[in-house]
């Protein structure tokens, strides 16, 4: 989130699409209550299906799965065409005004550079026309044909009303009435949220359903508001946490990265980090990005890591290929290629899609490591469960070892919630029998590698001897040793650089991550946690939740990162002058020397709003409606059908989903037809379950004891299905048997002339726990993925549907 | 809006208060003695707060838990109650149908107690130690490791990658037993590391 669930409080206008926070967030989703009754706010919700958010909205409409960019493109056309843009802030906060290359284009659904062969594209064209200086090139009358703002006015150009509504099945008329509710907040004292989900990252092209709605927001001045913002709901309690320090394959804490093998030498990594400035005057935050990665190496490997050997730059793992991610991970192990694998509270077997492949490639591991408080169907896809695990235990080799770990109310730390806040807690119940912390096990394994490195040698011991470890118990470091680590401290005296004073003596915590300094006088795990535990103690364990001016920031509430800045692009609050541009909604403002007001300032607190752009983590010191090179499906978002459709791409029908989204060459045969299966299948969650570890409480599995799916009485008629009766749904590489829920909830769409029928297949229910066994969504999802973050795509496929014979009554 | 009294204190005032305000202060001094002797004190009064964030979404809800026994000194902690922090900014005392029945999933029956150990080809379980258990992990990470660690590509670059072996983070663990992980699988060559923000 760029903003806080406390400040959903002071929008004008909800916008839920690619989320249901009603039912997975309840009680964030009461500040969207709160908005409603006390400011009048009002509640507008996309959806496939009539969810529980939709039914507390002011506003429905129906949107055929995996159709979403066709749909914000359409909103940004009609905002366009229709005045509906806040023109300060677009000309000044946004690179409306940027030139870019004369041989960038886009036509047939693909932008230039296209490489059918590699499925890759060639972007270089996709970048501005740089001048002699060695800046951007401009034109601020926005008249250019070459200016982002024009390129995006030809680029949405396609997008009229009846293409949205051809192509996503949402009514032209429900498409325009939503319009124009949004159109209402281009007004500078009008202010739109955006709250989203896995809806939204959950396909093939996740990524750019969520630039969409980030580009609707910069053109109606709603990021950096009080009430506005890019709210991403994130699902688990430290998924952001987890994703902030960089458990994934190619990063390293704080959103720093894994070299690439091409990155040979420290300075060759570095040389691609410089991140000048391409306007004049501008921040550019990550220019700074050496003193972070000096401090992370220096945390890692202490005196092991020094300005002679590049701060241990060889330790670091170099990739071969963008990621080893999870869908990489399967198939090198359904391949053979995996030996051992470990799964720290996580689930595969009912989270990552295609499950009979899943289930095939664990049993070719030579070991399967399970630390879990629960007793998962991964630590048991060897066990064979009848229908619903059909498997032989005597041919599958595999060893699997099942370690019992604690939950959170038996351990302490810091977990950070969707708005960045990290909270911290601490343990009150003593763990069931011997289930331990997570630390220790992580501990134990550690100690143990490390000691067999130190009796027999071995490969590349070094950055295993040589790991920081300077706990006082090294068998079980403590929390708040960990903590201290990660916000980081000074190993010699730190002193500022203008008036030589020390900021910080040797030994000391780090107030800020303006203290890093990459000479090796700083240590630091993660470089936006710094200032989380300083020498005043531990400011994530606050607890005042006072609240000044009612502004909803609630500042000395625990400590959110970065810098304890509460909302993200806050400089963006005000206009050019760095006055408000809603008095009633003050962030911060200029008060002619100095930024001041209830959050902490975006930008440098002396940066004079004239000069200094108010996004100072880009190189362009505005924010980007077109993303050059970044994105590697396009600088814009462009409409692409999921890898599973029931209609082929209007705007080029020989492209199948995303023609650079991830999908490995065996897979492909396991991609469905709508002949064979004509409906639509997406997931979804329910407020009584949290993914699959409620059907473990007897009370949530009462609640919602059964596996079902959710079809539309239209489609119940088709196929001859009984409301309450048994099912099979079927798709490319399993089936599933569940209740049939027949709802008024879901109703057919026509898209291209034809009908869409959408079948809502829940996501709770599998063979372990207290619930009924039943099946997940994965037993039917394809195994393909986003072509940026490589999430897979749940949310759009393909499926059939019949009726079943019941279950025998036991 | 900070309650400086803790609730359990509180509580404890409140059940004594019933008596002492509406007789004591009619001049029932006896009755008042009377009363408070058979009034049951409230159950929370005897129990250890603690506060806590709930594990499930990110919306994260402050809670209160309640044991009978304090870990913090050391004793045996029983967990008996679980509910809503008034004084939370985001969730004001309110949980929800998940959230407010999660002392029953601190205590689900298929909760973990014991390291377990499946043999290649078993259809059951044996128990293991810890020790055991642990020992045979490092065992055959190093054997892996040493087998199959890339130190070089085929251009001589120093690369340090280890992809035999893979890495799933969870996602409701805390940051520093995401930081601790994160340093012992990077120290050994891990690429395979992912968490649950893919999916």
């Amino acid at each position: 989130m760029t903003n806080a669930w406390t400040d959903i409080k002071n929008t004008d206008l909800v916008v839920v699409m690619g989320g249901n926070a009603a039912e997975a967030h309840p009680c964030g989703f009461k500040w969207v209550t709160e908005a409603k009754a006390h400011r009048g706010a009002r509640l507008i919700v996309v959806d496939p299906r009539y969810t529980r958010t939709a039914s507390v909205s002011d506003y429905y409409a129906p949107i055929r799965p995996g159709t979403d960019i066709a749909f914000l493109m359409g909103v940004i056309r009609w905002c366009m065409d229709n005045d509906k843009v806040q023109w300060e802030y677009v000309r000044n906060f946004t690179n409306a005004s940027l030139l870019v290359r004369e041989d960038f284009g886009w036509s047939d659904g693909l932008f230039t550079g296209y490489d059918e062969e590699k499925r890759d594209f060639d972007k270089s064209s996709w970048d501005y026309q740089i001048g002699d200086d060695g800046f951007a090139l401009t034109d601020p009358t926005l008249q250019d044909p070459r200016c982002v703002w024009q390129l995006l006015r030809q680029h949405v150009d396609v997008y009229t009303p009846e293409f949205v509504e051809n192509v996503t099945g949402t009514p032209r008329d429900k498409f325009l009435t939503i319009c124009e509710m949004i159109g209402e907040c281009s007004a500078p004292d009008k202010v739109m949220t955006s709250m989203y989900a896995l809806g939204w990252t959950q396909h093939s092209k996740g990524a750019q359903n969520i630039r969409g709605m980030a580009m609707l927001q910069l053109i109606l001045g709603n990021i950096g508001m009080r009430g506005g913002g890019m709210n991403a709901l994130r699902g688990h309690s430290n998924i952001q946490g987890l994703t902030d320090i960089g458990l994934m394959s190619n990063l390293i804490p704080g959103y720093l990265n894994i070299p690439t093998e091409k990155e040979v030498d420290w300075q060759t990594y570095l040389s691609t980090r410089e991140f000048r400035p391409i306007r004049p005057g501008q921040t550019s935050y990550w220019q700074n990005y050496s003193k972070f990665m000096v401090s992370f190496m220096k945390a890692m490997w202490g005196d092991a890591a020094t300005a002679e050997n590049n701060w241990a730059y060889e330790y670091l793992p170099k990739l071969d290929v963008p990621a080893y991610d999870i869908l990489r991970m399967f198939e090198l192990m359904d391949q053979g290629r995996v030996n051992l694998y470990f799964c720290q509270g996580f689930n595969p077997m009912l989270s990552i899609p295609n499950r009979e492949k899943i289930t095939r490639s664990l049993s070719k591991l030579k070991m399967l490591v399970v630390m879990d408080p629960l007793s998962t169907e991964t630590s048991h896809f060897w066990q064979n469960h009848g229908v619903h695990n059909d498997v032989d235990p005597s041919a599958i080799q595999t060893e699997v070892l099942e370690l019992p770990t604690t939950c959170f109310a038996e351990d302490e730390g810091a977990l950070v919630n969707s708005g960045r806040w990290l909270q911290w807690h601490w343990p009150g119940a003593t763990p069931p029998g011997e289930a331990k912390h997570d630390t220790w096990i992580m501990a134990q394994i550690f100690l143990r590698v490390r000691e067999l490195y130190q009796r027999e040698g071995g490969a590349f011991p070094d950055p295993i001897l040589n790991l920081t470890w300077n706990y006082a118990d090294p068998e079980e470091p403590l929390p708040e040793e960990l903590a201290k680590e990660m916000n980081g401290r000074a190993l010699g005296d730190v002193t500022d650089p203008t008036s030589g004073a020390v900021v910080a003596q040797a030994g000391q915590q780090l107030s800020g991550f303006g203290q890093l300094r990459d000479d090796g006088s700083t240590m630091a795990g993660c470089w936006i946690y710094a200032g989380s535990w300083t020498e005043d103690g531990n400011m994530m364990a606050r607890r005042d939740n006072s609240d000044p001016g009612d502004a909803g920031l609630f500042l000395n509430w625990a400590f959110a990162w970065p810098a304890n800045r509460r909302i993200l692009y806050n400089r963006a609050s005000a206009d050019l002058q760095g006055k408000p541009w809603d008095p009633d909604r003050l962030l911060i403002a200029w008060n002619g020397e100095k930024w001041e007001g209830y959050d902490v300032p975006d930008i440098a607190p002396t940066a004079k709003p004239t000069e200094v752009g108010p996004f100072i983590m880009n190189q362009e010191g505005v924010s980007r409606l077109f993303t050059r090179g970044m994105m590697r499906d396009g600088p814009f978002p462009t409409h692409m059908e999921p890898f599973e459709t029931p209609m082929a791409n209007v705007l080029n029908p020989r492209m199948r989903g995303n023609p650079v989204g991830r999908v490995f060459e065996s897979d492909v045969a396991n991609l469905a037809t709508s002949d064979e299966f004509p409906f639509v299948a997406t997931s979804y969650r329910l407020t009584e379950h949290f993914h699959y570890w409620t059907k473990h409480n007897p009370v949530n599995a009462a609640l919602q004891p059964e596996f079902f799916v959710e079809i539309s009485e239209e489609l119940a008629a088709e196929r001859g299905i009984a409301r309450g009766s048994r099912v099979r749904v079927w798709g490319k590489r399993g089936e599933v048997w569940a209740k049939a829920v027949v709802t008024k909830r879901i109703k057919p769409m026509v898209c291209g002339g034809k009908p869409v029928h959408v079948v809502g297949i829940p996501l709770h229910w599998g063979f372990m726990g207290a619930a009924k066994k039943g099946w997940g969504p994965n037993s039917l999802t394809p195994f393909v993925g986003d072509a940026n973050t490589d999430t897979p795509e749940f949310k759009a496929f393909l499926v059939n549907i019949e009726p079943a014979a019941e279950e025998p009554v036991a | 809006m900070n309650i400086d009294l803790s609730r359990r204190g509180f509580l404890r005032l409140a059940g004594a208060g019933v008596a002492a305000t509406s007789l004591g202060a009619m001049g029932f001094g006896e009755a008042e003695a009377a009363e408070a002797a058979h009034v049951r004190a409230f159950k929370l009064a005897t129990t250890t707060e603690t506060r806590n964030t709930c594990p499930y979404c990110s919306v994260a809800c402050g809670i209160i838990m309640y044991s009978k026994g304090d870990v913090k000194t050391g004793e045996t902690a029983e967990l008996l109650h679980i509910e809503g922090d008034a004084d939370h900014p985001t969730n004001r005392g309110t949980l929800c149908p998940k959230g407010a029945a999660l002392k029953d999933f601190v205590h689900a029956p298929t909760r973990l107690t014991q390291p377990r150990i499946r043999k290649p080809g078993a259809s059951e379980w044996e128990e293991i130690s810890w020790n055991d258990a642990l020992d045979r992990i490092a065992r055959a990470i190093k054997d892996d490791r040493d087998e199959n660690f890339i130190a070089t590509n085929e251009a001589g670059t120093p690369v340090n990658r280890w992809t035999t072996a893979g890495f799933l983070a969870a996602s409701a663990t805390t940051n520093e037993t995401a930081w601790l992980t994160y340093k012992t699988v990077r120290s050994m060559g891990i690429v395979g590391f992912d968490n649950q923000a893919r999916v």
